[in-house]
Parts: C-alpha cells; sequence; structure tokens
C-alpha cells in the first residue's frame, strides 16, 4: 500500500469548522428578480464596510487552525471584489479548498489563468439563469449579462478549471427542467444542480422584492412533481424520514446552524448562510471564530419554540425530513423563528402525499409508506 | 561520492501540508501535482513520522536511523520504505531537494 493515499473533501475527521461559508460582498452586477441578497454593484457605502483582503486572511488563518478544510467564497458577486486573486490566493495558501459561487460574468483571462495555476481543488460554481439570452437576461435584467456569462463559460472551458453549472427553476419555467438538464450535462459534463426553492429576501430589506420572488415561486405542486419524479430523490425519501426522522418537538435548531457558519460581508459571523437575526450574529473583529463556535453559538442557539402554531404543528409533526422549514426560514418569512412557513409545510406535506407517506388524526402525520398515489 | 540516503528534502512550495486531527493532509497548491484537479493526499502513519522530519536539514539516512531506532526496526526496511515515499512526493512535486 503506498504511504501515500488520496484523501476526500468532506472528510470524516473530527473539526472544530468542517468548512466556512464567506460572503466577500452583498454587492452583485446583476439584478435578478429572485435574489435573496443582492445590493447594487456600485453601492460605495457597502463597499467600504467590506472585509479587506489582509482582514479575511486572518479569519481564513483560525478557520484552518480549527481544521477548515474549504472555505466557500460567495457574495453578491465575488468576482465583484478588485482584490479577488488576493483573497483567493490567501485562502488557498491557508491550505484551504476553495467553493467558488459565481454568475460567472466577470470571469477575465487572468482570474482564469490563476484558477488554471491554483486549481480550487472543487469545481467552481457557475449559476445558469437561462440557456438563451432572452430567458437569461430575463432573470439578470441587465442587457448584455448573457453574452458576459458565455464568455466566463468559455474561458473556464479554455482553461480546464472544472465546472458545474446551476440553475434556477421558476413558476413559469418548471416545465424546461430537462432541456436544461441536458444542456448543462452537455456544457460541464455532469449533471447541474438545480433550484426550486427560491428563499424570500434574507434581510427581510424589501417588501416589493419579496412579492416579485414570491410570485415567481413554483406552486407547492410544481416542487412536489418536479423533485418526486427524481429517482434519487424518491428512493431516499421512501426510506429517510421513516428510518431517521421523526417529530422535533420544541428544540428550534436541530440543523448546523452554529457549526456550519457564515461570514458576512462586514465581519459578522451569522449561524448559517441563511439566518440574519442580530441577536444570533457574533462580531467577529471582537472576537474569535473559537470563541464563536465553542462559547457564542451553543448558547444562543439553544432556545426552545414558544409560538403556539410551532408547537401544535412543526414539533409534533412526523414530516420533518421533508421539510424545508427551519428557523431562519421562519424569521426570513414571519419574523419570528417559530413561526410555520406556510409555503414549505405545503410543499413537505404535496411531497409527502405524492409518495404515499400517509397523514394520521389530527396533526400528527404517520411516516408508514403506503402505496404510491400518483 | 552522495548516496540516495545522504540527500537532505524539504516540502515543497507548492503544497500547504495540514494536521487535522492527528492525520496529516497535503493539499496541493499548483496545477498538476494529482492524478485529478481536485485530489488532496493524506499520509499514513509511517508517511507522516517522516513528513515531519523532512525539514531541509536532516539527511534521509539520518531520519531513517531515527525510525529505525524509535520502532525497533530493520534498517533495511525503513531505508526502503523512506526512498519509497520520498519519490513518490518527489513525483508529485510535494517535496524537493534541499541545498
Amino acid at each position: 500500500m503506498s504511504p501515500v493515499e488520496k484523501a476526500s473533501v468532506p472528510t470524516k475527521r473530527k473539526s472544530l469548522l468542517p468548512s466556512l461559508d464567506v460572503e466577500l460582498t452583498e454587492r452583485c452586477n446583476n439584478d435578478c428578480v429572485h435574489c435573496c441578497i443582492n445590493r447594487p454593484a456600485g453601492d460605495r457605502r457597502a463597499r467600504r464596510r467590506e472585509l479587506t483582503a489582509a482582514q479575511l486572511d486572518r479569519v481564513f488563518a483560525q478557520a484552518a487552525q480549527l481544521g477548515c478544510l474549504t472555505v466557500r467564497l460567495t457574495g453578491g458577486e465575488p468576482l465583484l471584489r478588485g482584490d479577488f486573486p488576493e483573497i483567493y490566493l490567501a485562502a488557498r495558501r491557508r491550505g484551504l479548498t476553495v467553493r467558488l459561487l459565481t454568475n460567472g460574468c466577470l470571469l477575465t483571462p487572468a482570474l482564469a489563468k490563476l484558477l488554471e495555476a491554483v486549481p480550487p481543488l472543487q469545481p467552481v460554481e457557475l449559476t445558469a439563469y437561462g440557456r438563451d439570452r432572452r430567458s437569461y437576461e430575463r432573470v439578470t435584467r441587465v442587457p448584455g449579462s448573457f453574452a458576459a456569462f458565455q464568455s466566463g463559460l468559455g474561458l473556464l472551458a479554455e482553461h480546464r478549471v472544472p465546472f458545474r453549472l446551476k440553475g434556477v427553476l421558476f413558476r413559469g419555467t418548471v416545465g424546461g427542467r430537462r432541456g436544461f438538464e441536458a444542456w448543462a450535462t452537455k456544457l460541464s459534463g455532469v449533471r447541474p444542480e438545480l433550484t426550486l426553492l427560491l428563499d424570500l429576501r434574507h434581510r427581510r430589506d424589501s417588501v416589493a422584492r419579496n412579492r416579485a420572488i414570491a410570485l415567481r415561486r413554483p406552486t407547492p405542486r410544481q416542487v412536489a412533481r418536479t423533485t418526486c419524479a427524481d429517482p434519487l430523490f424518491r428512493r431516499q425519501m421512501k426510506l429517510f424520514p421513516g428510518r431517521y426522522m421523526g417529530p422535533q418537538g420544541g428544540r428550534l435548531f436541530t440543523c448546523s446552524a452554529g457549526y456550519s457558519v457564515c461570514l458576512d460581508a462586514y465581519g459578522r459571523l451569522q449561524p448559517c448562510l441563511l439566518l440574519r437575526k442580530k441577536e444570533l450574529t457574533y462580531d467577529l473583529g471582537a472576537g474569535t471564530l473559537r470563541d464563536a463556535l465553542t462559547r457564542f453559538f451553543p448558547a444562543a442557539l439553544a432556545v426552545e419554540a414558544r409560538g403556539r402554531a410551532f408547537l401544535a404543528r412543526c414539533a409534533q409533526c412526523g414530516l420533518k425530513g421533508f421539510c424545508h422549514q427551519c428557523p431562519a426560514r421562519a424569521f426570513i418569512e414571519n419574523g419570528k423563528l417559530d413561526k410555520p412557513v406556510e409555503y414549505w409545510c405545503a410543499v413537505a406535506h404535496e411531497q409527502a402525499r405524492l409518495l404515499g407517506w400517509r397523514s394520521g388524526p389530527g396533526s400528527l402525520p404517520r411516516l408508514r409508506p403506503g402505496p404510491r398515489a400518483d | 561520492m552522495k548516496t540516495a540516503m545522504d540527500k537532505v528534502y524539504k516540502p515543497s512550495d507548492d503544497v500547504v501540508a495540514r494536521e487535522i486531527d492527528g492525520e496529516i493532509i497535503l493539499v496541493p497548491l499548483a496545477a498538476g501535482m494529482g492524478d485529478l484537479e481536485d485530489e488532496l493526499y493524506t499520509l499514513n502513519p509511517t508517511g507522516a513520522a517522516v513528513w515531519r522530519m523532512l525539514n531541509g536539514e536532516r539527511s534521509l539516512g539520518s531520519i531513517a536511523a531515527a525510525l529505525a531506532k524509535k520502532h525497533r526496526a530493520a534498517p533495511a526496511t525503513v531505508r526502503r520504505d523512506i526512498l519509497g515515499l520520498v519519490g513518490e512526493l518527489s513525483r508529485r512535486r510535494m517535496v524537493t531537494e534541499a541545498g
């Protein structure tokens, strides 16, 4: 046996921080109709407040010390940062692999060369908002963005930088899923990751934008039919909810929040990528990652639900394995951590119905697989 | 004449060695070090012990002697293992000859 063996990411090694999400900016060159975070590219105030490359390097050093192996660089659009190469190299020099989430429009030959010479060790994740100019720019609302995206795509291919395409399906475009999948698979060599589950604005900063997102969300029936048509999803969900999931009770945070944390563009550590509640935020400028992970988050997230509706429904619901409801999504939609989100509830119940899970009496569904309803 | 065991090696600038949960993980910085572009490497316990001593000062012979003594192993076996490991690390540009 060779003394040098291939290692895997993700890893089973025990570490305090397996991976770290970092939002380099909240700004974006696109203005996507469904986006849950973006600010205008030219927002100077936001730009002035963003962490510098040197500050980010200190965070990467701390993360590496805690055993972190992967950092996800996201935004906004991370390539809007003029110092992106410096930030990227800082992460790589700390021994971190990089998951870069980008729309690809701002990729230049120099950046593509950098990614070729110093590979991120994870495929670049490139979001494709459509496979032609009309559909793409209907989402991004920026003329010329499709051509820029195509140019970025071409640069990654030319420089042999592995990438994976991601797509978004809207209420009016769910029907085009198969065509999109075929197109994206042909371009990248791997099946694209498709998002059907659109979140409202994480920062609860625009009623008008939230309304626009809600209008574009696939209906619960569309989500259920699309996800349940996937043989892998069907197989997993036949087994997973019954074996491993039951009613969650009154404990709110049953996820990886506070463990798989997110650093926002201004140096505030959030329990996860979604949740932006001030009281659950840690100022990394005045502390350390270790302190946040070992002291602050465990205490801050050890909260029990008090909301009547949550206790009567979610706390007792056996469909937790299907449900995307979480404290972050409840906060995004309702301003409270423990108030059920009707949309996610409807999605979970529709999926369960399609897969033949039967509800028991009252509000407590029983996880007994019955014959498939469809 | 300098033999293979007289040579001194050090970690290459093109790799970052991480120690996580007691395990050494080699994270390539430059392209073309692995068979695929997304590969990391780990060392078995013997490899990890050797890696920790590849500091650009000790010869392979000195490392072999120290490990043979510590583990009460046959010197010839240890020398063979070390040459195999360093050969592979060298092929992958993870170590360079010092001086």
